[in-house]
């Protein structure tokens, strides 16, 4: 254990880690949205999932230190009463829960079927490469109604409200692999002719170890990109279904949702609602986007 | 060159039909046309003959099979909202969403690509990493905020650009431009920043990706070693390599650009598509949304033609691989 | 298509030629758009509040929602069955035809027509007759007291003109083609359409020849040309009357209100609206469709129902959620309708001990689980109203989950009966009792109307008997029908009321306009300064 902790303090990661300050402050800044998030219940000051907690009277109450505000609720309160703050802390638990889930299956299974489809190319490439045509189509919206629909259909409906998470997920996650598939197939396509490529089909490697040994790293770059992108993106998008009322209920809100119900209040005077959780918003997704840059650019042996 | 495209047109033809399929399945799970169209007061026999009427008591294959039959010939029906012909309401508001997205992918390209270009060749200056930085600000917030925070800017307190609208348009035949006004102009600048910020980063960071990646190959170096200047090599060898995966996600966000300006048109009050669309849904107008979702798969399907076909005109080792076929 | 598309053109530039150096324009702003123009077709606000600047009615509203003479002059009930309208001479519609009483028989069979979204207000009408060129005779099926209330809403076409464009029927929806009505007009009223482009916008100009430029009410109006223009977010519908881009706006935001009074040049009015908010719930079946208790419905024991409406603190909702901007109710309909009683206008009193120990004494204790059904954009502020009453109920152990939802699947759900409990609001165009009774608490028997929105099947014997009576009494016993329902309604509570809706309108300052509770804005009582 102690080597092994040795071995990462003196590796070339945790070098360069140490090297960009940006670096050190975004991976700072997601630990506390990932700690804050994760310990929501012990260390949020309200739960606001409680709903017989909830007071209409102490609602719209602006941030503690402006002259209305009231020391318990540090950022205020929003339209039906919620302590901001706690709010923010529970809904940021919801979004990331959506946006990781979402963005591990969408590239998984968008990584493994564009090298199939840019290595092994033929019926197979044209095959899933329709299907990405048909899947980009839809707007990931209706992609989610639709499997919404589905879903209530088929199963009885005391399972579809206590999996009504996974819907989300497997909606976000599955409007979202054709980016990386058709990505990394035309990666995968000018990695597969390049000299090393050809080198190690002659001498007998098999197309499996070449595919995850040679092609994917090569492509990884892009992917991570996008991934990246794509993790704020699948929070919006969680946002936006829970809008047109599939997703998770507006009584327990995710980070999106508050943004979505705040913007009603915006131009009323009562910021506070929209702006908090909007911040939370921009320094989570642009910690997560900074540190995925610095991996890439880390990882990548070309570039030291 | 020509068995090539013949080939991939006959393959998109499962692929609208498919399309087809899935969004008239889709449909039973959006609401019920006949409770919007009959409003507040009916009968029970009215319904009944409504639902007669649109052919909604027939069985699901049925019905399918009457819109494949009409959609082939173009005939699309008539609007359950506006008792309008479909087709002349898409005509009516295609020239609105492909000018926005035009004007949005324009943007994104000629800022997104520089900017990637820059921050791939200078990856260590001041602002390199402040456009890195504050480009993911822009898209880390939903779109339908950063539209009204623009608009609270840019039009209630400096009141210089319009909240809402496409301005005056000028009328080519049936395609109506805002490109030729003024206000036109002026009124496509918020939504097309709005609807561009998000490619714009997308395409600034794939661009300085693949830049850094291109700039440490050896037929770079070797460019280098034989003394060419820095802008024959920036431009004429790295730029050009980093192309092919630009422009794969360029041709993918044109559909992006164009399913995103559902929630631009819808904060802008843009007279587009996107926001036939979203009225379609609200009040369960199957044919529009059968039909807005036909056009954009086949839109989809090109762009995704013409996408392939650059890949042959850029990258000339591809001609090559496909030459050795599939194995 | 292309012949259209031209003819738009040509309307929009004859459109900005026709605005002079006198002009008064009033750039209007609304989150819906009329789907259609036809004046039989559809009948909803967002349709009619255009049309009624457009085209006339036999009777028309003074700005208090009374009967005042419109196109008749006068009209009386001859016979029980019979009414006699006398109509205006020398009205002519834009297109210059002359209105006779033959354009009135041809517009009230247009609005009887199958296809017609008007039958509500010619539900007892049997036929229109002429007796002289400007003589026009309704013949009813039954009695009815109140047509004149209700012809106040149908309105008056040409003949020649609709025959001459193949419109004498509003539209079918087996129809493959456009009709003609859907984007053209041809009225007698005081505003005259120019252009037109659904979703973008609607111009009208000022009928100079209009028969009531004369009257009392539009002496000091001086609006030449209006300009429609929807704006579906309300974000953006409030920036562009800040900003300057539009003058009046019909449905603010109630959160923006406080903002919008204190800006420079902006005015607020308020005032009601006629239609009521409340929850209905399922009453009918032996278990609920979405909830933890099996084998017996909660909602069939009155206790439980008073127990739900015990718990919900109405003037809290009153004051925050809707801030200020409603009528706290006890009842299903608000004063301005005929039929009304205050002394039934009662609520039960907001007491969560009182709704636990009713809980408890109906067997659940420890609360039970529902399904609360909800629109998210069809009331004013719908959705954050069920979220409230969620977290009230919560606290007498009722654990609600909010289902909230565009009103197409919403309300395509609740009329599947797929529902145990819903939030629905009810309007009265017809300003009477009856209308509000017989749609959603008469027993639901799939004809003549009755039940048609009770799809929480409530059903009592001696109400459906009241409801009869109101149906062909009139007068006193009418009434003494009416009161006795209300009573048995606020006894049975086959609901739970909330509130009234209040409508604030918001415009520039230098505009003038009455306030109307029907939530129409009539710009021929409008001036511009």
């Amino acid at each position: 254990m102690a080597a092994t902790l040795r071995r990462f303090f003196d590796s070339d990661l945790w070098w360069s880690f140490t090297r960009s300050p940006v670096t050190m402050l975004s991976a700072v800044v997601a630990l506390i949205c990932i700690l804050g998030a994760l310990f929501a219940p012990w260390l949020a000051p309200h739960n606001p999932f409680d709903l017989a907690s909830l007071n209409l009277l102490d609602a719209f109450k602006p941030p503690s230190w402006t002259e209305e505000g009231e020391a318990q609720y540090l950022l205020g309160t929003d339209d039906q009463g919620r302590d901001v703050l706690s709010a923010i802390m529970y809904g940021a638990r919801v979004s990331l829960l959506v946006g990781l889930s979402a963005t591990i299956f969408a590239t998984t299974l968008g990584v493994t079927l564009g090298l199939l489809a840019g290595y092994l190319g033929g019926k197979l490439d044209a095959l899933l490469m329709r299907i990405c045509d048909v899947q980009l189509t839809f707007p990931s919206i209706l992609v989610a109604l639709l499997i919404d629909g589905v879903v209530r259909a088929a199963l009885p409906r005391e399972v579809h409200d206590q999996i009504a998470l996974f819907v989300v997920i497997f909606a976000i996650g599955i409007s979202e692999w054709p980016k990386f598939a058709r990505t990394v197939r035309g990666s995968t396509m000018v990695e597969r002719n390049k000299e090393y490529v050809q080198a190690a089909r002659v001498i007998g490697v098999s197309p499996p170890r070449i595919m995850l040994s040679h092609v994917l790293p090569n492509v990884m770059g892009p992917v991570l990109v996008i991934a990246t992108l794509n993790l704020g993106l699948a929070i919006l998008s969680e946002a936006t279904l829970s809008f047109l009322g599939v997703g998770v209920p507006a009584t327990q809100p995710s980070l999106g949702t508050l943004i979505r119900i705040g913007n009603d209040f915006l131009f009323s005077g009562e910021w506070w609602i929209t702006i908090f959780p909007g911040i939370t918003l921009i320094a989570m997704v642009l910690s997560v986007n900074l540190l995925g840059d610095w991996l890439r650019d880390a990882l990548n042996p070309k570039l030291r | 060159m020509f068995a090539f495209i013949l080939s991939r047109v006959l393959q998109s033809l499962p692929v609208l039909f498919t399309v087809a399929l899935i969004s008239f399945a889709m449909f039973a799970y959006v609401g019920d046309p006949v409770a919007i169209m009959l409003g507040q007061d009916f009968t029970e026999a009215q319904r009944q003959a409504l639902v007669k009427d649109l052919g909604l008591d027939q069985p699901f294959w049925v019905q399918f099979a009457t819109f494949l039959g009409n959609a082939v010939q173009g005939e699309f029906g008539l609007s359950y909202r506006l008792s309008r012909p479909v087709a002349d309401l898409i005509a009516e508001r295609a020239p609105a969403t492909l000018e926005l997205a035009l004007t949005a992918a324009t943007l994104a390209l000629l800022i997104g690509v520089p900017m990637g270009v820059y921050t791939g060749l200078y990856r260590n200056s001041w602002l390199s990493r402040f456009f890195l930085t504050f480009s993911l600000v822009g898209v880390s917030l939903p779109t339908f905020l950063i539209g009204i925070l623009l608009i609270l800017v840019f039009a209630v307190w400096l009141g210089v650009l319009p909240s809402f609208g496409r301005g005056d348009t000028v009328k080519i035949g049936w395609w109506s431009t805002g490109f030729l006004t003024w206000t036109g102009i002026k009124a496509l600048i918020l939504p097309s920043i709005t609807l561009g910020l998000f490619q714009l980063t997308l395409i600034m960071r794939l661009v300085r990706a693949e830049m850094l990646e291109v700039l440490r190959v050896d037929y770079i170096k070797f460019a280098r070693a034989r003394g060419l200047p820095n802008r024959a090599v920036h431009f004429g060898h790295a730029l050009k390599n980093t192309l092919v995966p630009v422009i794969t996600i360029v041709g993918l966000q044109l559909g992006a650009i164009i399913a995103f300006a559902i929630v631009t048109e819808t904060v802008f009050q843009w007279p587009g598509m996107g926001l036939l669309f979203i009225q379609s849904v609200n009040q369960a107008d199957i044919p529009v949304m059968a039909a807005y979702l036909l056009l954009i798969s086949a839109l989809f399907v090109t762009i995704n033609l013409i996408v392939d076909l650059l890949y042959y005109a850029v990258d000339p080792r591809l001609r090559i691989g496909r030459g050795q076929g599939a194995h | 298509m292309r012949k259209l598309l031209w003819a738009t053109a040509l309307a929009c530039g004859l459109a900005l030629g026709g605005a002079g150096a006198d002009a008064r324009t009033v750039r209007w702003a609304a989150s819906g758009d009329p789907n259609t123009l036809d004046p039989h077709s559809q009948n909803v606000g967002t349709v009619s509040m255009v049309l009624q600047q457009i085209y006339d009615t036999l009777i028309s509203r003074t700005q208090e929602l009374g009967l005042a003479p419109g196109l008749a002059t006068r009209w009386e009930q001859q016979e029980p069955n019979r009414w006699r309208f006398w109509l205006r001479d020398g009205v002519k519609f834009h297109e210059g035809e002359a209105f006779t009483a033959d354009d009135v028989v041809f517009s009230v069979t247009r609005a009887l027509a199958p296809t017609s979204n008007y039958g509500i207000y010619v539900d007892t009408v049997e036929r229109a007759v002429q007796v002289e060129p400007l003589v026009v005779d309704v013949v009813t099926k039954r009695p009815d007291p109140i047509l004149p209330n209700k012809i106040a809403s149908v309105f008056m076409m040409s003949r020649s003109w609709s025959e001459k464009n193949n419109a004498a029927r509003p539209q079918n929806t087996r129809q493959r083609e456009e009709m003609h009505t859907v984007r053209n007009t041809n009225g007698t009223g005081a505003f005259r359409l120019t252009a037109r482009e659904s979703d973008v916008r609607t111009v009208m100009t000022r009928n100079t020849d209009w028969w009531g430029w004369k009257e009392e009410a539009s002496r000091d109006a001086n609006v030449t040309e209006i300009i429609f223009r929807p704006i579906a977010s309300d974000a953006t519908r409030i920036a562009a009357l800040l900003s300057g881009e539009v003058d009046f706006v019909l449905d603010p935001p109630l959160q923006d209100l406080n903002r919008l009074r204190q800006a420079q040049n902006i005015r607020v009015l308020e005032g009601p609206e006629v239609r009521t908010i409340f929850l209905a719930m399922d009453v009918f079946r032996d278990e609920l469709l979405y909830s933890d208790v099996k084998g017996r419905n909660p909602m069939k024991d009155l206790r439980v129902r008073q127990a739900l409406y015990h718990a919900i603190d109405i003037q809290a909702i009153n004051r925050t959620t809707m801030r200020g901007q409603s009528v706290v109710t006890g009842t299903f309909f608000p004063p301005q309708v005929n039929g009304y009683v205050k002394e039934e206008d009662v609520r039960l009193a907001y007491d969560p001990a009182r709704a636990r120990a009713l809980l408890t004494e109906a067997g659940y204790p420890n609360g039970f689980e529902i399904t609360l059904d909800c629109p998210n954009n069809r009331y004013i502020n719908d959705e954050q109203i069920c979220q409230a009453i969620v977290a009230m109920w919560a606290r007498i152990g009722v654990r609600a989950k909010l289902n909230a939802m565009p009103l197409a699947p919403f309300f395509a759900k609740i009329q599947k009966e797929d529902t145990s409990i819903y939030l629905l609001g009810w309007g009265v165009p017809t300003l009477d009792a009856l209308y509000s009774f017989q749609s959603l608490v008469a027993t639901r028997n799939g004809e003549q109307g009755d039940g048609i929105w009770n799809y929480g099947r409530y059903s009592n014997p001696r109400m459906d008997a009241l409801i009869e009576r109101m149906k062909t009494q009139s007068g006193e016993p009418r009434n003494e029908a009416i009161r006795e329902a209300l009573r048995i309604y606020r006894e049975d509570v086959p609901h739970i009321p909330l509130h009234h809706q209040m409508i604030p309108w918001a415009m520039r300052s230098n505009l003038t306009i009455p306030h109307m509770a029907n939530n129409q804005p009539y710009f021929r009582w409008a001036r511009m300064n």
